[in-house]
């Protein structure tokens, strides 16, 4: 069948003013979520202004106690022990798949990383509670091993396999030149990688932390799960924090959303600590994005 | 210091780093599989959860993140391809183009619950719905957005030039360029980042808590407009959030069902990949 040659042409043009409005689909989509936090904050900013959320020790939502110090530094410090164990480990894993393993060994643990990746986060919650929190609680003889630290083992797991893959695809870029005029000038493989190639790669490896860090701070079930989800600040005597219950902001909203009356400030409370962790991860993104921008250049 | 000495030691640190995500990745699967086995049976997977999921099986769970997803990529997959079809084919690097591709790493950084609280907003408050399937996927949808756009984009772009170069010398439009084939051309590598944008759905529960997923309901869902179960939100129901009752096996099991179901679609986009990869001409 032939199609009129006008109502074709008039079929493309709309195609393609249809796809111009979806290419900026996402631009749209942001703004909405940053308005829409925003939009159900202020009902809780009313009563209870944000600097006293932010500093308040006290979180009590029955007595109208708003405070999420305490809960920031349960985010800052999973956040903070998973990247301690994920970065050091990510990059030499890093490393070790771009420049050092042979062709074989690579391709095999190109699909390890892959399936830590694709675990969902209720999964590893579960794993972590099954099988990590008893061993935390029997090696460190503390009356739970639902802790900061159990939070921040398993986080380091979720944020290794970002690290490991940016890490690598920044090592990947950089020139094969490179290695080969230091190995020319008599450097071992050790020196060439560590001297030359990682340096090169050095704002992509940082990209890769940042957007370890913005996953490690954006993850919700996992730590809901393993961290025992107390609002009391952290002691630093407890192993500087680590070895006691906390929880994280994420937690909070999960934990309390479903339990919070409608409408009430706690409710609305809630959607200010979700827009206190957009800006925080849109921050930690904005910056990673910049680091990989500058290698691409 | 001896420089062959000094690389062996570098060299033995990296193998060791290795193994940490190595052997952990592997007793992961041996402890899931081998205990999670003992309670796959037709009866396990077929019945709905009784009793407060206490006894019973995992069938409405799993119907239900299958409805899910479905919904989720329907709603999800033309708004991707459409916005890498402009990033890909149309888009001119200028501001407008860096400011999309600055909303879309954004959006992939956004936490999952923070995804489920702007579905509450925009959804339940602000457009007065109900929790239910349709609202949960809508969620959801935004959520892999980002998944999708990028593996799309990417299949795009490795179409060679010359196909497109070919078909507009002979007078094709450029549309019908990007419909008869860019597209073609691509849909490997599409098909690819859909599975992953699938597998990357069925997993999540935070956007999904609040926007439609039950803990229990008696019957499956009749309709889009209904509650659902779904198999994340169940593994946290019995494990995390209930007190100890539900016996440890039915824990495993749901794992197991559960990170099949992932990994199933992950190993399904791998060999799409490969297989395609082998049978490109260019």
């Amino acid at each position: 069948m032939k199609i009129p040659k006008i109502i074709r042409k008039i079929g493309e043009v709309f195609m393609e003013k249809l796809i111009l409005l979806c290419g900026g689909v996402t631009i749209i989509f942001v703004i909405l979520i940053f308005v829409f936090l925003l939009r159900y904050s202020l009902p809780a900013l009313r009563v209870v202004p944000l600097f006293q959320i932010l500093v308040g020790k006290d979180w009590y939502p029955g007595d109208e106690a708003f405070g999420i110090l305490a809960i920031i530094w349960g985010s800052l410090l999973t956040t903070v022990g998973a990247i301690i164990v994920a970065v050091p480990i990510g990059v030499a894993v890093a490393i070790y798949i771009g420049e050092v393993a042979h062709k074989r060994i690579r391709e095999t643990l190109k699909p390890v990383v892959e399936i830590l990746a694709a675990i969902p986060s209720v999964v590893i919650g579960f794993l972590g509670l099954v099988l990590l929190v008893p061993v935390i609680q029997n090696v460190l003889k503390i009356d739970t091993g639902m802790t900061a630290l159990t939070g921040a083992i398993m986080l380091a797991f979720m944020a290794m396999p970002t690290i490991i893959s940016i890490s690598e695809d920044a090592l990947h870029a950089v020139p094969q030149q490179y290695r080969e005029a230091s190995l020319a000038m008599g450097a071992t493989k050790w020196q060439t990688i560590w001297r030359v190639v990682v340096p090169a790669a050095r704002s992509g490896i940082v990209a890769s932390v940042m957007l370890g860090v913005g996953r490690a701070i954006g993850e919700t079930m996992t730590v809901l799960m393993v961290t025992g989800n107390s609002t009391a600040m952290p002691v630093w005597s407890h192993g500087l924090g680590f070895l006691q219950p906390m929880r994280t902001l994420t937690a909070t909203i999960a934990a309390e959303m479903g339990e919070a009356v409608d409408k009430s400030t706690h409710y609305y409370v809630l959607f200010v600590i979700g827009a206190v962790l957009f800006v925080i991860t849109f921050l930690v993104n904005f910056m990673a994005d910049l680091a990989l921008h500058r290698t691409r250049r | 210091m001896n420089r062959k000495l000094s690389q062996t030691i570098a060299f033995t640190v990296l193998r060791i780093s290795t193994l940490f995500v190595v052997v952990p990745v592997l007793l992961v699967m041996y402890f899931i599989i081998s205990r999670g086995w003992r309670s796959m049976s037709w009866s396990f997977l077929s019945t709905m959860p009784a009793e407060g999921g206490v006894s019973g099986g995992i069938s409405g769970p799993i119907i239900g993140t299958l409805i899910l997803v479905t919904c989720t990529i329907g709603i999800a997959l033309p708004l991707g391809l459409l916005s890498a079809i402009y990033l890909s084919e149309y888009a001119k690097p200028n501001l407008f183009t860096r400011v999309i591709r600055l909303a879309i790493v954004n959006l992939a950084g956004v936490p999952s619950i923070v995804y489920g609280l702007f579905g509450v907003g925009i959804f339940l408050l602000f457009l007065k719905m109900q929790p239910s399937i349709l609202v949960a996927s809508m969620t959801l949808a935004l959520l892999i957005l980002p998944v999708l756009i990028v593996g799309a984009e990417e299949a795009l772009r490795s179409v060679p030039q010359g196909f497109r170069d070919a078909s507009l010398a002979l007078g094709a439009t450029k549309w019908q360029t990007v419909q008869r084939i860019v597209l073609p051309n691509a849909l490997p590598g599409i098909i690819t980042g859909t599975i992953l944008g699938l597998s990357r759905a069925s997993g999540e529960t935070a956007p999904i808590l609040f926007t439609g997923a039950v803990a229990l309901m008696g019957h499956m869902p009749h309709s889009l407009h209904d509650p659902f179960m779904a198999l994340p939100y169940h593994l946290y129901m019995i494990s995390a959030a209930s007190g100890a009752t539900v016996p440890e096996y039915m824990q495993w099991g749901t794992a197991l069902t559960l990170l099949t179901i992932v990994l199933t679609m992950n190993i399904a986009a791998a060999i799409v990949r490969l297989h395609y990869r082998r049978k490109q001409v260019w």
